[in-house]
C-alpha cells in the first residue's frame, strides 16, 4: 500500500497500545523527525510508562513539534492519539504552523496488541486497557475529516502494515527545482494592449493566442488578469494558452477569485469593475467560461521558486507563511493584511507586511497599485496601476531589471491618486528607523570575506550605548575603519618594531610585492563627500541637507563645528571635481578613509589630560629630583648612580615631550589642517577593494594634486620582498622618515584583499618608529625595552580581520542598495568588536 | 616622585632619629611596585631635610597583573612623577615607625609639635588648587602651591592639574605622615590597589582624631574609597578613549548639575510632578526611558498601584547602579515581578516597549543629537505608542539666573541643547499633530517673571482614534 504524504506535515500516529507504531516509524522516518510521547515520558521522569509524567511529557512533545514545524520540518507524533480531545492540540498546533494534517491508523486486531504488550516486560497494560483504546480508536475514525484531517490512511492488518510504502508528495507552490529566468507581470485587469506591448519589448514572440520567449524565459502572472480593462477576454485566453503551454506560471488575484465566484453562479457584489469582466465575458460561450473559471479556480495561491530564492504572490507573503499551504496562507496571498479599519479613501487599511519582512527570498507581489515600483527589504510591489492610466510593469528575473509600458488610456479611475512626492525610496522612507533587535544580544554576521562572525553579547551592548549616545545618523554611517595589528616584535636591541618583520611576514604567505605607505599620525576619518548636497538626499537618505560628513573611527562626528566640516567637504569635493573623477567613476558621491592632522586638533583633551600632563609632572618631579641629589652629593654622600639615572631619565621624557610635539600644532581654520586619504573606498555601485593600493594612491594623488593645501598625498613605496636591495631602500626610507618625527609606515600587499590556503592575510600591519613609540609605551620605555618585547599579537590580528571584514561588507551592501538595517549590522559589528579588550598598546 | 621633609628643631638632626633614617646614610628599599631611596639633602643643627624619592616602573605597574583593567591601562601615565597611593604605601613601609609615632631613642619628641615643612615635587588634583587649600588648611597648614605649565611650545593648552605642594605647620611627624597618608590618595583620581572593606578600617584608623571634625569628611571619604568601575563600563572607555568626556567626567558633570540645580531640590520636584501625574492619570503599567539610576523607578516602586514597572536605560552602568538602588535582588518575589530594568535605546524601534500605559521621559531628549530627534519621536509615539508620555526638559532661558553659570552654556556638557519654553512648545505641538496625542505643557520648579520655570514638562495624551 501506498501512502502519500506532504512533504511539509504533521504525521498523527494513531493506534492502541502495542499496535506497533513506533516500530512502524522507525521504519518510515527519521529518527529524529519522530516525537515519541513515551520518549517524553522517560526525559521528564526516567519511566517511560509513567502515567503520572503524562502532562510533563506532553508539554515537550508540544514544544519540539512546534520548534519543527516553525522550521519546516516533517514531523511524526508517535503516541496512542486514540482520543479526538488528545488530537486536538496536534490539530491546532498544525494550523497555526500551516502544516498539513496526515493521520496514519494502526487498527490491528485487539490479540496482536495485547500479545505484544504482554512480550514487553516493561508493560503492564492489560487486555481491557487495549480494549478501551480501541474502541476510542473505532469512534475516532469517522471524525477525523472533520477534524482537519486531509490525508487519512487505515492499516488493519500486520501484513498491510508490513506491505507500506510512503511517498512524500511535494507542495503544490514548491517549485523551488525552477531557476527560470523569468518575466515577472504586474496586474494587468485587462489592458491588453499593453500587455502584449510588454511580452514584446520583453522579447516575446506571439504564436496565435500564445507568446514564447525565443531563449525560453518563462512569464510569471501576479494576478488580477480581470476586471476593469477592456480586454479582459483577450488576456485571458493568452494567459491560458502561455500556462498551458508551460510558457508562463501564474498565481491568483483577489479578483480572479471573485469572477470564479460570479461565473458559478454565487452571490457577489458587482463592484470594482467586476461588470466589466462580466460583460466582456457575456458573449462568450458556456464552454469557455467554464474553462476560464477552471482555470482560475485552480491556480496556487503563491509560488516558492529558484530554491527558495523566489516567491510569487499576488498581495505578497511573508517568510513565516511561504511555501506552507493553509486558508491564511491562500488569504495572505489574495488580501495581504488589514487592519480592519478604512483609510480616508474608504480604502481598507493595509498592515505593511514588507517593512517587516527579514527573509532572505525575493518576494515579488501586485495588488495594491503604486507610483514606482520600488525594493523593500527585498520585496517588490510591481503593480504600477496600468488600468488607472499608469504603467504594465515586468521584473526580469534574476537581473532584477524593471520593464514596463505606460497604460495607453486610463480604464478606470482610481480611488486613491497614484503618485510620489517623496524623493527618497521607499527602502530610505523605511529605513530612518532601525529595530534594537537587530544589534542586541549575541549576533552572527556573514559577511563575502569571512563567514559567520559572532558578535558577543556584551560587546554589542558596549557598541549599543555608543552608537546611541555618539555616533552619527546611522543612514550615513556605512562603513567603520578596522583595527590594525603591528608588526611582529623585533629583536634588534634597539627597536621594538623594524621594517624585516612586516616584509617577511606578507613574504611567508607568498606576497610578493608590498606597499609602503607613511603613517601619519593625526586622527582617523572617514569622509563621504557628495557632488551636490541633493545627492547626499537621494543617496543617504538623510534629511537635512548637507553635502557630506566627517566621523571618527568611532562613528562619532569628526567637528563639532558644522561650518568647518561643510567647509572641508566643500574642498574636497570641488578637487574631486577638478579631478574628473565624478564622471569617471560615473558616480555622485566618494567615500573616502582618511587621517585628519593635526592630531591636536581632534586629541587635545588627551594631549592634555595625559600626554602633556605627564610630560609637565615628569619635569618637575625629575629636576626636583635631581636638585636634591646635587646636594646631597654637595655633602659627600655617594649618589652618583642615582644621578646619573635621573639624568637618563629626564632625557628619555625629554624626547618624549619632542615626540608628540611633532604632532601638535594650533588650528584657526581649515588651513591649520592636513587631510591625508589613503583609500578611496566607495563610490556608486561599487566597493574598491578589487582595485590594488597603487590605483588607490594614485587616483587619490590625483584629487590631492587638485585640492591645493588642504589634502596630502601619501607618500608610498612599492618594494619586492623578496628583492634586499628593494627592501633596503625601503628600510632607509622609513628611518628618515621616523628619525625626522614621522610616526612610520603601514605595510599593505599591493592587492587590497589577499587570501592564501591558510586564510585572509593581515589587510595591513603598521610599523611604527623608536621615538614615536614613547608615547605608546610611555617616556622611558627604552630602558625596559626588553621586558617589552613579548606582545600578544594574535586577539590584535583576528579582531584586525574580522573587522576589515565587517567593514567592506558594510560597503558591499551599501552600495547594493541594500537595507539599512543590513548595513548598520556590519558597521554595529566593527564598533562592539571593538569594545573587546586588547592591548592598547598594539 | 620626591617627598622632602624638612625641620628647623633643634637640633634639626634628630629628624634622622623621628623617620629611623640616618642622615649621613643613603638607603635603598625594594617595594612590590618599585624602589625607595631615603637620603638627606641637608643635615646641620639648624636645618635638616629628609627626601624620599621613588622609582616607579611603569612596565611593572601594567605587566604581570592579572586585573585585566590594569593591563589595558596606558604605560603613559604620571604614576613615576606624581604623589599618588603608593607615596602613601611607601610611607607605611619606609617610614613606618615614624608613621605610628614610635621612636626608641627620643620618645619625647616623637609626642612633641615640631616646626616643619613638607614638598611634594607633583601633586595630581584635577578639581584645582581649592581642593588642596580646603583640604590641609583646615589641618592647620601653611598651604603654598605652584601650578605647572602644561607645555610651554603650547601656550594655549593651559596650565596643568598638577601642583608642587608646599606644606608648613608646627606638628609631630606622626600626625604629619597620618594627614599625608590619608589626603594624598584623596586628591589622587587612581588607585592602584582593589577598594575592599580592610580600607573603611584603615581610613577610620588613621583618620582618628581629625578626620571626624574636618569640614571635606565626606568628600574625602568618598574619594578616599573610590568604587571601582566595572568591566562592563571599561569596555564603553575603550570605545570613546578617542575623545573624552570619560564618564567620571560626565558623573562630575551630573554633580555639577546638581549642585546648580540643587538649592530649588529641583529634580525632586521634577520626579515629585512626573511621579503625580502618571499616578492621577491611573498608569498601572509603567516605561521609565531613560532611568539613570532608578530615583523614578524609587517612587514608582513604593506605589503598589503601579504593576509592572520597566526601567530603560542605554547605560549598563546606569542599569547596574539601578539595580544596587532598587536592592533588587533583594526584593520580595512579589516586587521582583512588578520591576524591570533592561538596556535599551532611544533611537531604535524597540517592540519590548510595546503594550504600556504610559512612559516617563526625565531628562532625557536634551542627550540626543538634534538629528537624531526623528527617531526617537518614531520609536516612542509611533511605535512604542503608549497612552501617555511624561517628558520633561530643561528651559535654557531659565539659566539666567545662575550667576555661576556662563552665558550661554548648557546646564551639562552633553546636553546637545536646551530649549526655550518657545522652542519647547512648538515642538511638543508639532509631534502632538504628527502622531494623535494632545499635549499639555506644564512648568517645574519656581517661575520667575519673563524666564519661565527651571524645568517644563509636556504631557502627551493619546487621542481618540
Amino acid at each position: 500500500m501506498l501512502i502519500k504524504i506532504p512533504e511539509f506535515s504533521l504525521v498523527v500516529l494513531i493506534g492502541a497500545s502495542g499496535s506497533g507504531k513506533s516500530t512502524f516509524a522507525a521504519r518510515h522516518f527519521l529518527p529524529t523527525e519522530i516525537i515519541s510521547s513515551d520518549t517524553c515520558r522517560g526525559w521528564v521522569s526516567d519511566d517511560p510508562n509513567s502515567q503520572e509524567a503524562t502532562q510533563d511529557a506532553f508539554d515537550i512533545l508540544h514544544a519540539i513539534a512546534a520548534k519543527r514545524l516553525k522550521n519546516k520540518k516533517l514531523t511524526v507524533i508517535d503516541a496512542t492519539n486514540v482520543q479526538a480531545e488528545s488530537r486536538k492540540s496536534l490539530v491546532r498546533l498544525a494550523r497555526d504552523y500551516h502544516a498539513q494534517l496526515a493521520a496514519i491508523v494502526l487498527d490491528l486486531p485487539e490479540r496482536v496488541c495485547v500479545a505484544r504488550n504482554r512480550e514487553r516486560p516493561d508493560r503492564s497494560f492489560g487486555r481491557a486497557v487495549v480494549a478501551r483504546q480501541r474502541s476510542q480508536l473505532r469512534r475516532s475514525l469517522r471524525s477525523l475529516k472533520r477534524e482537519g484531517f486531509r490525508y487519512t490512511s487505515i492499516l488493519h492488518t500486520e501484513s498491510e502494515v508490513g506491505a507500506v510504502e510512503i511517498e512524500r508528495t511535494r507542495l503544490w507552490n514548491d517549485k523551488t527545482d525552477e531557476h527560470g529566468p523569468f518575466d515577472i507581470i504586474g496586474d494587468v485587469h485587462g489592458c491588453y494592449d499593453e500587455l502584449a506591448e510588454l511580452l514584446h519589448k520583453l522579447g516575446y514572440v506571439m504564436e496565435g493566442n500564445s507568446a514564447a520567449h525565443p531563449q525560453g524565459r518563462r512569464a510569471i502572472f501576479l494576478g488580477d488578469l480581470v476586471d476593469r480593462g477592456p480586454g479582459v477576454v483577450k488576456v485571458l485566453n493568452l494567459v491560458m494558452n502561455m500556462v498551458r503551454d508551460g510558457r508562463a506560471l501564474c498565481v491568483p488575484g483577489n479578483h480572479d477569485v471573485k469572477l470564479v465566484r460570479a461565473l458559478r453562479g454565487k452571490k457577489v457584489r458587482i463592484a470594482h469593475g467586476l461588470d466589466k469582466s462580466l460583460e466582456q465575458l457575456a458573449d462568450e460561450s458556456d464552454e469557455t467560461k467554464k474553462e476560464v473559471a477552471e482555470f482560475l479556480d485552480r491556480l496556487i495561491s503563491h509560488y516558492v521558486l529558484d530554491d527558495g530564492r523566489l516567491i510569487v504572490a499576488h498581495a505578497g507573503m511573508k517568510e513565516e507563511l511561504a511555501g506552507r499551504a493553509s486558508g491564511k496562507v491562500r488569504s495572505f496571498a489574495l488580501y495581504g493584511e488589514t487592519t480592519g479599519e478604512t483609510d480616508e479613501f474608504g480604502l481598507p487599511e493595509r498592515i505593511n507586511w514588507a517593512a517587516d519582512y527579514r527573509g532572505r527570498a525575493k518576494v515579488v507581489y501586485g495588488h495594491t497599485p503604486v507610483a514606482r515600483a520600488q525594493w523593500l527589504n527585498s520585496t517588490i510591489n510591481i503593480d504600477t496601476g496600468c488600468v488607472f492610466g499608469g504603467a504594465l510593469t515586468a521584473l526580469r528575473y534574476p537581473e532584477d531589471e524593471l520593464v514596463a509600458v505606460a497604460a495607453r488610456e486610463t480604464y478606470a479611475d482610481p480611488i486613491k491618486p497614484l503618485r510620489s512626492e517623496s524623493t527618497l525610496t521607499s527602502q530610505q522612507e523605511h529605513d530612518d528607523f532601525l529595530d534594537i533587535a537587530d544589534v542586541i544580544g549575541k549576533r552572527i554576521v556573514d559577511t563575502g570575506l569571512l563567514p559567520r562572525i559572532t558578535i558577543r553579547a556584551e560587546n554589542s551592548a558596549a557598541a549599543l550605548e555608543v552608537m546611541s549616545r555618539f555616533a552619527v545618523d546611522p543612514r550615513w554611517l556605512v562603513y567603520l575603519p578596522p583595527t590594525m595589528s603591528p608588526t611582529k616584535t623585533s629583536r634588534l636591541e634597539r627597536y621594538l618594531e623594524y621594517p624585516d618583520q612586516p616584509f617577511d611576514y606578507y613574504r611567508s604567505r607568498g606576497v610578493e610585492q608590498v606597499i609602503c605607505e607613511e603613517k601619519h599620525m593625526g586622527s582617523r576619518a572617514v569622509v563621504i563627500v557628495c557632488r551636490y548636497p541633493e545627492a547626499a538626499h537621494t543617496r543617504f537618505g538623510v534629511a537635512n541637507k548637507q553635502q557630506g560628513i566627517v566621523y571618527t573611527r568611532t562613528g562619532r562626528r569628526f567637528f563639532t563645528d558644522i561650518d568647518l566640516e561643510a567647509q572641508l567637504i566643500k574642498r574636497v569635493g570641488e578637487a574631486v571635481e577638478a579631478a574628473g573623477l565624478w564622471e569617471e567613476l560615473k558616480t555622485e558621491w566618494l567615500l573616502l578613509d582618511c587621517e585628519l592632522m593635526p592630531w591636536s586638533a581632534k586629541a587635545q583633551g588627551l594631549l592634555r589630560e595625559q600626554y602633556a600632563a605627564v610630560g609637565a609632572a615628569g619635569q618637575n618631579a625629575l629636576s626636583d629630583a635631581a636638585a636634591v641629589l646635587a646636594q646631597t652629593a654637595g655633602r659627600g654622600l655617594d649618589v652618583a648612580h642615582l644621578q646619573e639615572q635621573i639624568e637618563l631619565r629626564r632625557e628619555n621624557l625629554g624626547r618624549y615631550i619632542d615626540a608628540y610635539g611633532h604632532y601638535c600644532w594650533p588650528v584657526d581654520g581649515l588651513e591649520d589642517m592636513k587631510l591625508a586619504p589613503f583609500h578611496l573606498l566607495a563610490s556608486e555601485g561599487a566597493v574598491h577593494s578589487d582595485k590594488d593600493h597603487r590605483w588607490h594612491m594614485e587616483t587619490l594623488g590625483r584629487i590631492c594634486a587638485a585640492a591645493g593645501d588642504l589634502l596630502l598625498a601619501t607618500p608610498y613605496k612599492i618594494v619586492n620582498v623578496d628583492d634586499p636591495i628593494s627592501r633596503q631602500e625601503a628600510v632607509t626610507w622609513w628611518e628618515t622618515m621616523t628619525t625626522a618625527g614621522g610616526e612610520g609606515m603601514v605595510v599593505k600587499p599591493l592587492d587590497f584583499i589577499k587570501k592564501d590556503h591558510r586564510g585572509l592575510l593581515q589587510p595591513a600591519i603598521k610599523c611604527r618608529g623608536p621615538e614615536y613609540l614613547r608615547i605608546i609605551y610611555g617616556p622611558e620605555y627604552t630602558a625596559h625595552i626588553n621586558r617589552l618585547r613579548k606582545r600578544a599579537l594574535r586577539p590584535k590580528r583576528s579582531l584586525a580581520i574580522r573587522e576589515f571584514a565587517l567593514g567592506l561588507e558594510a560597503l558591499a551592501r551599501f552600495v547594493a542598495r541594500q537595507p539599512l538595517r543590513r548595513v548598520h549590522e556590519c558597521v554595529f559589528g566593527v564598533l562592539a568588536l571593538e569594545s573587546e579588550p586588547v592591548d592598547p598598546r598594539l | 616622585m620626591l617627598l622632602t621633609i624638612t625641620t628647623t628643631h633643634q637640633p634639626a638632626t634628630d629628624l634622622g632619629y623621628l623617620l629611623h633614617k640616618h642622615p649621613d646614610r643613603v638607603q635603598k628599599f625594594k617595594l612590590a611596585f618599585g624602589k625607595a631611596h631615603v637620603f638627606y639633602p641637608e643635615a646641620t643643627a639648624e636645618r635638616c631635610t629628609a627626601a624620599l624619592l621613588m622609582e616607579i616602573n611603569p612596565v611593572d605597574l601594567v605587566r604581570g597583573r592579572k586585573r585585566q583593567d590594569f593591563a589595558l591601562k596606558q604605560y603613559v601615565n604620571d604614576r613615576p612623577y606624581v604623589a599618588s597611593s603608593f607615596l602613601s604605601v611607601a610611607i607605611a613601609q619606609v617610614l613606618g615607625t615614624a608613621l605610628n609615632g614610635r621612636c626608641k631613642d627620643r620618645p619625647l619628641l616623637v609626642k612633641t609639635p615640631i616646626p616643619l615643612e613638607v614638598t611634594l615635587a607633583a601633586v595630581p588634583c584635577q578639581t584645582g588648587e581649592k581642593l588642596l587649600y580646603d583640604l590641609f588648611e583646615p589641618l592647620g597648614y601653611r598651604v603654598k602651591t605652584a601650578r605647572m605649565t602644561l607645555d610651554e611650545r603650547f601656550p594655549e593648552w593651559g596650565n596643568s592639574h598638577i601642583y608642587q605642594l608646599t606644606l608648613a605647620q608646627t606638628i609631630t611627624l606622626a600626625e604629619l605622615l597620618t594627614h599625608l597618608y590619608v589626603l594624598i590618595p584623596v586628591l589622587d583620581n587612581e588607585k592602584h590597589y582593589y577598594v575592599g572593606d580592610h580600607e573603611v578600617d584603615k581610613l577610620l584608623t588613621k583618620g582618628e582624631g581629625w578626620l571626624k571634625e574636618h569640614p571635606l569628611r565626606e568628600v574625602i571619604i568618598r574619594r578616599y574609597l573610590k568604587y571601582q568601575r566595572s568591566l562592563q563600563r571599561l569596555a564603553v572607555e575603550r570605545l570613546t578613549a578617542d575623545d573624552p568626556p570619560a564618564d567620571n567626567e560626565v558623573e562630575a558633570q551630573d554633580q555639577e548639575e546638581a549642585m546648580l540645580e540643587w538649592p530649588l531640590s529641583l529634580h525632586q520636584q521634577r520626579l515629585a510632578a512626573v511621579f503625580q501625574v502618571l499616578k492621577d492619570d491611573g498608569a498601572q503599567r509603567v516605561l521609565d526611558l531613560g532611568c539613570g539610576e532608578g530615583q523614578l523607578l524609587q517612587r514608582l516602586l513604593k506605589e503598589p498601584h503601579f504593576q509592572k514597572i520597566v526601567g530603560v536605560d542605554v547605560s549598563t552602568l546606569s542599569l547596574e547602579r539601578a539595580a544596587q538602588r532598587l536592592h533588587l535582588d533583594r526584593l520580595s518575589e512579589r516586587q521582583r515581578q512588578r520591576i524591570q530594568l533592561i538596556q535599551g535605546s532611544l533611537t531604535y524601534r524597540d517592540a519590548r516597549l510595546k503594550g504600556y500605559d504610559a512612559a516617563a521621559v526625565v531628562e532625557v531628549i536634551e542627550h540626543l543629537e538634534p538629528e537624531r530627534l526623528a527617531a526617537f519621536e518614531r520609536a516612542l509615539f509611533e511605535f512604542a505608542r503608549p497612552n501617555l508620555i511624561v517628558l520633561t526638559t530643561p528651559n535654557r532661558e531659565y539659566n539666567a539666573v545662575w550667576e555661576t553659570l556662563p552665558a550661554g552654556t548648557l546646564r551639562h556638557r552633553d546636553h546637545r541643547f536646551e530649549w526655550t519654553r518657545a522652542e519647547f512648545e512648538a515642538w511638543t505641538a508639532d509631534v502632538g499633530t504628527r502622531f494623535g496625542y494632545e499635549v499639555t505643557i506644564k512648568p517645574v520648579g519656581p517661575v520667575e517673571d519673563q524666564l519661565g520655570a527651571p524645568s517644563q514638562m509636556a504631557v502627551f495624551r493619546l487621542g481618540e482614534g
